[in-house]
């Protein structure tokens, strides 16, 4: 067997006296898309955001392909680039242009030239279907649109990893077709992703597996049909419950 | 109550000695007499000291404001103490300092004479002003940005320079603009430090003009001199926060 793309061993993260993330064994292999769900308050944004570090795991370990990124040599900045990462608060750069946003990694990160920055660009904005809001400001975008450029933005660095946090959280209901339809593509190229999500619609037809995570440890994970239809705990089948009833 | 204010006028008019007055104060000859070198010399020294401590206690400011944020600890009290401590004195105590207290102590002159000495005291007190602004704009651009640039791989510094302290600027230049503006005024407090005839500013110019014409009238003139500048940017000043608003709405 390969060595998976993710790896966490007994992962503890506290924020001051609170025990956010209890113990966390699980693994992503190359290609697979795993759903995290979850209440609110269960730790699920805390786990993505360690897998990049924007969160210090307090113990435990994360292995990305193989390697420990808590190990005090590991080049975390050469780790982020490889892992791309969706905010649900799209996160775009306000005083850049789409274009701008776009290149600003590529040339300060990669050392990329502009030109080809900026075909680089162009191709992952024609992508997601924006490539005529190529010289526009956020600003001027819906959210649907602005997260869809930030997914574009992500896909820049040539990432062979994804990680999105809520990405349709904050879009008004119309819009977040738009932005899990490129998701939806991205899964089927192959890419390799770990998504917080509310979608069940979406994590039942996308996730190859789904984790549900309540009070900081994953309660049970496995394939959608069984996690989502199925479930063999009584905490998720309240979750799923309270979540149809929405 | 407009009975008090015509009462007030009136007074004014009937009884203030307005020959004593306009022979003191609005002397024409004098203020011809002053011309040009109130313009091509005093007024052009105080925006050339304005600018240079602007632009030193800036740059000051900047590594000021970064060192408070910083993780490690002694750069924080290094910046905490320093801010207090300047924003605490007067100017033009630090100024003295700066123009006779080095020379006294270390037998050394800052060169450049007015220019130098000048442009390191009031800079010095600037950046304790400039580094708090800075430090807020800085801390107004919401955390996402950061993490955001983070997660595209980029450094703390890179992600700093170009995606962070671009957006706090763009907060941060009205209240810079207005720092600009008591700066302006601040540089009149250089006539401590001595001056040779083209090295004067429009304060010490005025007061040695004065002594000269036993006659207040170039008190006046500067006085218009230093609204022309500063005007203007106190109007700009409030269309920029005007402008500010909107936007953020």
């Amino acid at each position: 067997m390969s060595i998976p793309r993710i790896e966490i061993r007994d992962l503890h993260k506290y924020f001051g006296e609170l025990e956010v993330l209890r113990g966390i064994h699980t693994t992503v292999a190359k290609g697979e898309v795993v759903c995290i769900i979850g209440p609110s308050g269960s730790g699920k944004s805390t786990l993505l955001r360690c897998v990049n570090l924007l969160e210090e795991p307090t113990s435990g370990s994360i292995l990305i392909d193989g390697d420990d990124i808590a190990d005090p040599d590991a080049d975390v900045d050469g780790l982020r680039t490889r892992i791309g990462m969706v905010f649900q608060q799209f996160n775009l750069f306000p005083h850049l242009t789409v274009l701008r946003n776009l290149r600003i990694a590529q040339r300060k990160v990669l050392g990329r030239s502009s030109e080809e920055a900026t075909e680089v660009a162009r191709e992952m904005l024609k992508r997601v279907g924006l490539s005529d809001k190529i010289d526009e400001h956020p600003s001027r975008l819906s959210g649907g649109q602005q997260q869809r450029v930030a997914i574009a933005r992500a896909l820049c660095m040539n990432p062979d990893m994804m990680l999105f946090d809520e990405p349709t959280s904050a879009l008004d209901p119309e819009l977040i077709g738009e932005v899990l339809d490129v998701m939806r593509e991205l899964a089927e190229e192959g890419m390799t992703m770990l998504v917080v999500t509310h979608e069940m619609a979406f994590a039942q037809q996308v996730a190859d597996r789904v984790i549900f995570m309540d009070g900081g440890v994953i309660v049970e994970e496995g394939p959608p049909s069984d996690v989502l239809v199925n479930p063999a705990h009584q905490r998720t089948r309240k979750f799923l419950r309270a979540i149809d009833a929405e | 109550m407009y009975v008090l204010l015509a009462v007030v006028v009136v007074a004014m008019i009937f009884f203030a000695d307005w020959g004593k007055i306009g022979h003191n104060f609005f002397q024409p000859d004098i203020a011809r007499e002053m011309m040009p070198r109130v313009l091509t010399i005093a007024a052009r020294n105080t925006i050339i000291y304005t600018a240079a401590a602007f632009t030193f206690g800036f740059f000051f400011a900047l590594l000021l404001a970064l060192m408070k944020l910083s993780s490690i600890a002694p750069y924080r009290w290094f910046a905490t103490v320093y801010i207090e401590l300047f924003r605490g004195l007067p100017a033009l105590i630090t100024i003295l300092l700066v123009g006779f207290g080095i020379p006294i102590a270390f037998g050394w002159t800052i060169p450049f004479g007015t220019l130098g000495k000048g442009t390191i005291g009031l800079g010095i007190v600037a950046a304790a002003y400039m580094a708090e602004t800075i430090r807020a704009g800085i801390e107004a651009v919401p955390g996402g940005q950061m993490e955001a640039a983070r997660s595209l791989g980029m450094t703390p510094g890179t992600a700093m320079l170009y995606i962070i302290l671009p957006q706090a600027f763009r907060i941060i230049i009205p209240p810079l603009t207005n720092e600009l503006v008591l700066l302006i005024k601040d540089t009149s407090l250089f006539f401590v430090l001595g001056s040779t005839p083209t090295s004067k500013e429009l304060t010490k110019f005025a007061r040695d003009f004065m002594t000269e014409a036993r006659n207040a009238t170039p008190l006046i003139v500067v006085s218009a001199a230093y609204l022309i500048i500063t005007l203007p940017l106190t109007y700009l000043v409030r269309k920029l926060e005007r402008k500010a608003a909107e936007e953020k709405r």
